[in-house]
């Protein structure tokens, strides 16, 4: 138990970011837009997150200005794509390239700065039940938050009619178009959401799992969040599911060394991008699988007059 | 009023071209006030940026070598994106095919001879190609998505990379850094002139060029990767294999990218360091854009980008600006390019009357 429960507490702090990037990439991908910038729009959240508790003191702040700084970025991908008609692949990967860049850029005055992270919240009575308690109960509020945002995301795709709606765009934009839904702002408001999210597991990078300031400290987790919603085969629950297996791989090398397995920490390092690779290919050789669960229209772009 | 767009009958080649123009003096405006925000001289930052690094020959052999790796690279990607092959992992091939070639240079420590050098440039080809062909094998045989895969396997590489020089490829009488030892003078690309680090590698970048040039050109498995790209249904009904050009563009790419890792290593580095590219691999999909899709357009991309390397190197040493500016410059080249780019596929269209609006 000494060594299980704080395995399985980093594996929760581990699998968060990877769930918030994870959630908002879906529903922009269920709208039918592919938006490889996951890894940029997060590398922005996380130093404007902890720039701005930096200055202000206030993580709720610091928070809400890294969902803002995602969201703007996920909106230039949406000007080039939705008004421009630039195409998704080169664009996320563009937004990537300036989103690391930028990031560096801002945060040169903060290298070296620490933080103490943000405050976790026990829950009177339940966080002192043995063990459970530690584990369901001591979380920081952004824990709890990314669950809600699970049954939210499921609630919102599966059960309301704008879900319903975004996923008949995503499905076939052309019909969803002839029916009279305005299929670029759908799009726009999908993109934005994926934007805020990333910022948002950016920021969780940066003012909880390790609360400091290091260039490109990402390390491509927003690529592992695409390769997520993948795995996932676009649905909510395995999205979950994957964060936390994906968690409980990243946190692997932080626990080996205690457990005495002598391998060299590169070689631990290397585990969740090629786990991220195995995953891939486990999901992706059954074709059928993804084609019955992949929008339809992902990564085409859209012309009303076309 | 914002004007509309409407698309144009067919593509404007003078747009193709014009594109890239307009998207380097669109970069060149948020630049400028990018510095003003960073309370810097526009001006002096310019001049820093573009014009005082290839103002001494010794500054042109600089961008030279800075640009090798980004045509190489660029060159190879092109053929890959105009197939529709997403290899974004460009990067982990030049590292592998680095490490293959530094290998094979501390193999032969301290010996003579003209085989190393071949034998070095063969195993930095081999190790990207293989590293490549891990992406293509996975794709072909399991459908798995190449950006994701070549993507996670470029941190795999950087990893490696990193284990080999803590590890086995240490200098032993390196003080415990993690560096190989400086390669004898028989695994070192000869420079053009001993005043310059100019290497014949970038000699090798010209033939790389000619070479794509005559690939997407001249042959037929040229006109397969145009087709599989622009109409990949008419390709496959003309029989072209998917698997096939899957193959081809992912093995040229990483064994291209693996030769410029090679030559990374052995001409202005020198030895097997923890880090042997500042990104090269990445900075290079922007030079395949930049270049239209096209060897010799790679190979005007390739001196671009060489310069906001070189430039943004400068800017540090005179202004003291950041090196990251670097990675915005080449970020919002590439943004205004794929804005700029619209224009190619449709035209602006300023007080239409209100009928052809709705028309259209």
């Amino acid at each position: 138990m000494e060594i299980l429960v704080p395995a399985l507490l980093t594996i929760i702090t581990a699998a968060t970011p990877l769930l918030f990037a994870a959630l908002g990439e879906l529903i922009t991908e269920k709208s039918g837009v592919l938006n490889l910038g996951v890894e940029g729009m997060m590398i922005m959240g996380a130093i404007i997150g902890f720039v701005t508790v930096h200055h202000s003191g206030s993580a709720f702040i610091a928070v809400i200005a890294s969902m803002l700084a995602g969201g703007a970025m996920a909106g230039i991908f949406a000007l080039l794509v939705l008004r421009f008609h630039a195409s998704q692949v080169p664009t996320g990967l563009a937004l990537t390239i300036f989103g690391i860049g930028l990031s560096a850029l801002i945060g040169q005055s903060m290298i070296g700065i620490a933080y103490e992270g943000i405050p976790h919240i026990s829950i009177p009575l339940l966080s002192s039940i043995p063990v459970l308690g530690e584990l369901l109960f001591s979380h920081d509020l952004l824990v709890y938050f990314s669950l809600f945002m699970v049954f939210a995301v499921y609630y919102f795709l599966n059960k309301t009619r704008a879900g319903l709606i975004l996923r008949a765009i995503g499905d076939s934009h052309d019909a969803a178009h002839a029916m009279g839904y305005s299929v670029i702002r759908v799009r726009l408001l999908a993109t934005l959401f994926g934007g805020a999210m990333a910022g948002l597991g950016g920021a969780y990078l940066s003012l909880a799992y390790s609360p400091l300031w290091v260039e490109q400290m990402t390390a491509g987790r927003g690529w592992i969040a695409l390769a997520l919603v993948v795995f996932a085969t676009w649905r909510t629950g395995r999205v979950l599911l994957g964060a936390y297996l994906f968690g409980g791989i990243t946190i692997l090398q932080l626990h080996a060394q205690a457990l005495g397995i002598g391998v060299p920490s590169q070689v631990m390092s290397m585990l969740p991008y090629l786990a991220t690779v195995v995953v891939l290919v486990l999901i992706s050789r059954d074709l059928g699988k993804i084609k019955l669960n992949a929008p339809a229209s992902l990564g085409k772009a859209f012309h009303a007059s076309s | 009023m914002l004007p509309k767009l409407v698309k144009r009958p067919a593509p404007s080649r003078f747009m193709v071209y014009l594109s890239p123009v307009l998207a380097l003096f669109l970069s060149l405006l948020a630049g400028i006030v990018l510095f003003v925000i960073m309370d810097v001289s526009p001006l002096a930052a310019l001049h820093a940026f573009f014009i005082e690094p290839i103002s001494s020959a010794y500054g042109l052999s600089e961008l030279a070598v800075k640009a090798t790796p980004l045509i190489l690279i660029g060159v190879a990607l092109s053929l890959g994106f105009k197939a529709g092959v997403w290899n974004i992992g460009a990067e982990g091939q030049l590292i592998v095919g680095g490490l293959c070639g530094g290998a094979v240079a501390l193999y032969f420590y301290e010996q003579e001879g003209f085989h190393i050098l071949p034998l070095m440039m063969l195993a930095g080809i081999m190790g990207g190609m293989a590293w490549a062909g891990i992406v293509a094998f996975l794709r072909v045989k399991f459908n798995a998505n190449e950006i994701l895969t070549s993507l996670m396997l470029s941190y795999v590489a950087g990893l490696w990379l990193n284990l080999m020089v803590h590890g086995p490829l240490k200098d032993p009488e390196g003080f415990n850094f993690p560096e190989s030892r400086i390669f004898s003078d028989s695994a070192l690309l000869p420079v053009l002139h001993e005043d310059y680090r100019l290497h014949i590698g970038f000699l090798l970048a010209l033939v790389i060029v000619g070479l794509g040039w005559i690939l997407i050109s001249r042959t037929l498995l040229g006109y397969q990767i145009k087709v599989s790209g622009a109409a990949p249904a008419a390709g496959e009904h003309a029989g072209f294999s998917t698997a096939r050009i899957i193959w081809v563009t992912l093995l040229i790419g990483g064994g291209v990218a693996g030769l410029a890792g090679m030559i990374e290593v052995s001409g202005p580095i020198g030895q097997l360091l923890p880090s042997i590219s500042p990104g090269y691999g990445f900075t290079a999909i922007i030079v395949a854009y930049v270049g239209r899709l096209h060897p010799i357009g790679a190979l005007f991309a390739g001196l671009l980008l060489a310069l906001t390397y070189l430039g943004g190197e400068t800017a540090q040493i005179l202004l003291n600006l950041p090196v990251a500016v670097t990675g915005v410059f080449q970020g919002l080249l590439l943004f205004f390019l794929l804005a700029c780019d619209v224009l190619i596929h449709y035209r602006l269209q300023f007080n239409q009357p209100a009928l052809a609006a709705r028309g259209a």
